[in-house]
């Protein structure tokens, strides 16, 4: 009796002594980004006017989401199906000179901004790129047809197959030590130890893969704007952004959007099993030194051929934009006070956007480590998570399309502009962030709660000396990322552009379009280098502050 | 004759080094003992052929295996856990053992019914390994083994997480089939006094080297070297 009274009132003890700051600044942040997404689909909605029936016959309309289901779904399969016969290969060669080197150069394309690596794909396999001239000199004609379809697929290849390969290749430290060495008793061909060993433990991966590549492509921008674009190969976010910037068409739009955001939603429920997929961490590990087929000659030389396959062809569209660059008009191009003002610009946005992104996901986590170990309420605390991955369902276009229908009745203005772009861009790193961050707090949580509360550790005090140190590392990473890659984002900065807000990657895009390839070549590589350096500052920036 | 003969077997990791010279006659059943560290698990992965030593041969029934892949050994495997694979059914895992791609003649049939029948697990051929106990899944790896039908068997602590009566009822089981079988087992274990109860001799390790071996259960005993009477006395 004594004891049970004395437990209920340590447990209320604890209820009453942890500060409701973390759970109203998870609430916030939640209302922050439901009003945001409401806020916007009431605006679409306003727009749109409620008339249904127009819309559901529209043929462009059909044909534009037909073609985005369409090409989605074949740059996933071939992204995936072709993931796997490399991380197959770099896993079964699990020690080689440079394989941690050639795995980073799997994580590239994750932050080269998707414009660089566009003109980077043109570069090599447009009709005037290398792969031409090399055919070429060899005698034989060419005749791939890189704008269209099998571009957007080449660019969309480009980025996922390496990030599937990273999303797969954790499969294979599923696999006991055991089931190696029982596999090499048994005499399991290479065949054999695919069927009974790494598929069983891939298909615990695979469908994850399959939906984030899915939602990445069916959403993806600048790639299809540059490479597709006609009537034919245009896909619903580059109609949005046709319907704003050339035909004035703001109800088409927001028809546009709408429909977007009811697709995006749907895949996104569709998939939300798989979407809780491991977060995407820095490092990689795996090692099966007992496998029985590393030493066949035709197996080794399988993977040779892969492995180097995938990393030319990751590697090359980066490298010849380096290459490019260096051969361009440097000094005019760096002469130029517009690029340093986009670059200002990009900055601005970038260091905004990660600080944004940050808070938000520090807000959400810290809300969601209280709920599930404090109040123990773990079901609570996925769906504070959740709202953090709310952009994966809620494309930033759309988002974008909203704030620029509220800016077209507000009037233009530069600050402005770079404010909605900052937010957006935000609001699209947060699943990163708050993937990398969330479970390693909650984890740290889970260890130390009991042991804080007996000390007296809390608040701040808390935060400083026990959770920062372990969140540390994952949070300079989501934070880092979430920099390099609204630095390099060109999605919903496209759209406001004549604002005179123009960042470094939109500026890119317009030297593209009026096919002044070496000025473009040079505005490349000093965007890829200042993404590096991006990525690095706020990297080496989280670093110094220690507890 | 001399079944199994390790001749001046040497295997190096960093600055531990395992050092072994050693026979097993055909039919007989060795416990291997020894603290944590001594290298039973390396020595019986050598045998197995996971590990390859830096010098010295293995003979296993006159033929010289040293340089020989695991699958062409006479040798079967049991280890502490991870024995089966999680997605395939009881049936299909101790099939295995009959073909590596699962395609069963006649006579492979009847060899994994016999298998179900001497481990006593008929009834359960369709179960997944999550679905069956722990004592279960470690006598559905051992009616693999059988159906490998390998003379020597290598148990690397299978039943140490089984609770005491359990792990007594295995040992049995696996002293009955290898005399209906006439197997030769290596079992390594951390509890030297159940072990003696079926073994027919001990060979107790200590820092990479049989430092001392003897018959069941004379040496557990009266051990001759103060190592041994160490581990023994703090083992129970």
């Amino acid at each position: 009796m004594d004891k049970s009274l004395a437990t209920g009132t340590h447990r209320l003890s604890l209820r009453q002594q942890g500060p409701s700051l973390p759970l109203w600044s998870g609430v916030g942040a939640g209302i922050f980004l439901l009003a945001l997404v409401g806020g916007t689909v009431t605006v679409l909605l306003a727009r749109f006017g409620g008339d249904v029936s127009p819309v559901l016959t529209d043929p462009y309309l059909h044909a534009v989401i037909q073609f985005t289901l369409w090409q989605a779904f074949l740059s996933t399969a071939l992204s995936v199906g072709l993931a796997i016969p490399v991380a197959r290969a770099f896993a079964r060669r699990h020690e080689f000179r440079g394989r941690r080197l050639l795995l980073s150069l799997m994580g590239l394309p994750v932050v080269t901004p998707v414009i660089v690596a566009v003109l980077g794909i043109v570069a090599v396999y447009g009709r005037n790129g290398l792969l031409n001239q090399l055919l070429q000199q060899a005698g034989l004609s060419f005749s791939f047809r890189l704008y269209g379809l099998s571009g957007i697929l080449l660019a969309h290849v480009f980025f996922n197959l390496p990030l599937a390969v990273r999303l797969l290749l954790p499969a294979w430290d599923r696999i006991p030590a055991e089931s190696w060495r029982l596999a090499s008793t048994l005499g399991m061909s290479s065949r054999q130890l695919f069927r009974f060993l790494e598929w069983p433990a891939l298909s615990a991966f695979v469908p994850g893969a399959l939906a984030i590549v899915f939602l990445l492509c069916f959403s993806s921008f600048a790639v299809v704007l540059v490479l597709g674009g006609g009537p034919a190969t245009t896909t619903v976010e580059v109609a949005i952004y046709q319907a704003l910037r050339f035909d004035f068409e703001p109800g088409r739009a927001a028809v546009l959007a709408l429909a977007q955001l009811a697709l995006c939603s749907l895949i996104a429920i569709t998939m939300a099993r798989w979407l809780r997929a491991e977060p995407l961490t820095p490092g990689l590990r795996y090692s099966a030194r007992y496998r029985p087929d590393c030493d066949n000659r035709a197996g080794r030389w399988l993977d040779r051929i892969l492995i180097v396959t995938a990393c030319g062809f990751v590697g090359l569209p980066v490298a010849a934009i380096v290459l490019a660059g260096l051969r361009g008009p440097l000094v005019a191009v760096t002469l130029d006070s517009a690029l340093w003002f986009a670059t200002g610009r990009s900055l601005a946005i970038a260091l905004a956007a990660a600080m944004l992104a940050l808070g938000l996901a520090l807000a959400l986590a810290v809300c969601a480590r209280h709920l599930a170990v404090r109040l123990r309420q773990p079901a609570r605390a996925d769906l504070i998570l959740v709202a953090g991955s709310l952009t994966l369902a809620v494309p930033p276009m759309v988002i974008g399309t909203g704030l620029f229908l509220v800016f077209l009745s507000v009037g233009r203005s530069g600050d402005l502009a770079l404010v909605a772009i900052a937010l957006v861009n935000a609001v699209m790193v947060l699943p990163y962030a708050v993937r990398g961050v969330a479970p390693v707090l909650i984890d740290s949580a889970r260890q130390h709660e009991r042991l804080c509360a007996q000390l007296g550790i809390t608040g701040w005090q808390r935060f400083k000396r026990i959770d920062w140190p372990a969140i540390r590392r994952p949070t300079r990473f989501a934070a880092a990322l979430a920099g390099a890659l609204s630095f390099g984002d060109m999605g919903v900065a496209a759209l406001f552009d004549t604002s005179g807000a123009i960042t470094l990657p939109v500026m890119l895009y317009h030297r593209m379009a009026a096919y002044r390839f070496d000025q473009a070549a040079v505005t490349a590589l000093l965007l890829v280098l200042l993404t590096v350096g991006v990525f690095l500052l706020i990297d080496r920036g989280l670093g110094q502050w220690r507890s | 004759m001399a079944f199994l003969t390790l001749e001046d077997l040497r295997f190096t990791w960093g600055e531990w080094q395992l050092e072994v010279s050693a026979t097993v006659a055909k039919g007989c059943c060795v416990a291997l003992v020894g603290p944590s560290g001594a290298g039973k698990s390396t020595l019986l992965s050598l045998i197995a052929g996971f590990e390859a030593p830096d010098q010295g041969c293995i003979r296993i029934d006159g033929r010289d295996v040293t340089d020989q892949p695991p699958a062409r050994r006479p040798v079967t495997m049991m280890f502490q856990e991870h024995n089966l694979f999680a997605n395939l059914s009881l049936y299909e895992n101790v099939a295995l053992g009959c073909h590596p791609g699962l395609k069963l003649s006649l006579d492979d049939r009847q060899t994994v019914e016999a298998a179900f029948a001497a481990t006593n697990l008929v009834g359960l051929e369709a179960r997944l390994p999550a679905d069956v106990s722990g004592g279960q899944r470690q006598r559905a790896a051992l009616a693999r083994c059988l159906c490998q039908q390998r003379p020597l068997l290598l148990l690397d602590e299978p039943f140490t997480s089984l609770e005491p009566a359990l792990r007594q009822e295995m040992l049995q089981l696996v002293d009955r089939l290898r005399r209906a079988h006439d197997l030769t087992v290596i079992f390594v274990s951390h509890l030297p006094f159940e072990a003696a109860r079926v073994a027919d001799e001990v060979r107790f390790m200590h820092n990479g080297r049989v430092v001392e071996q003897g018959p069941c259960p004379a040496i557990m005993e009266q051990p001759e070297t103060p190592e041994l009477r160490d581990y023994l006395q703090y083992s129970g």
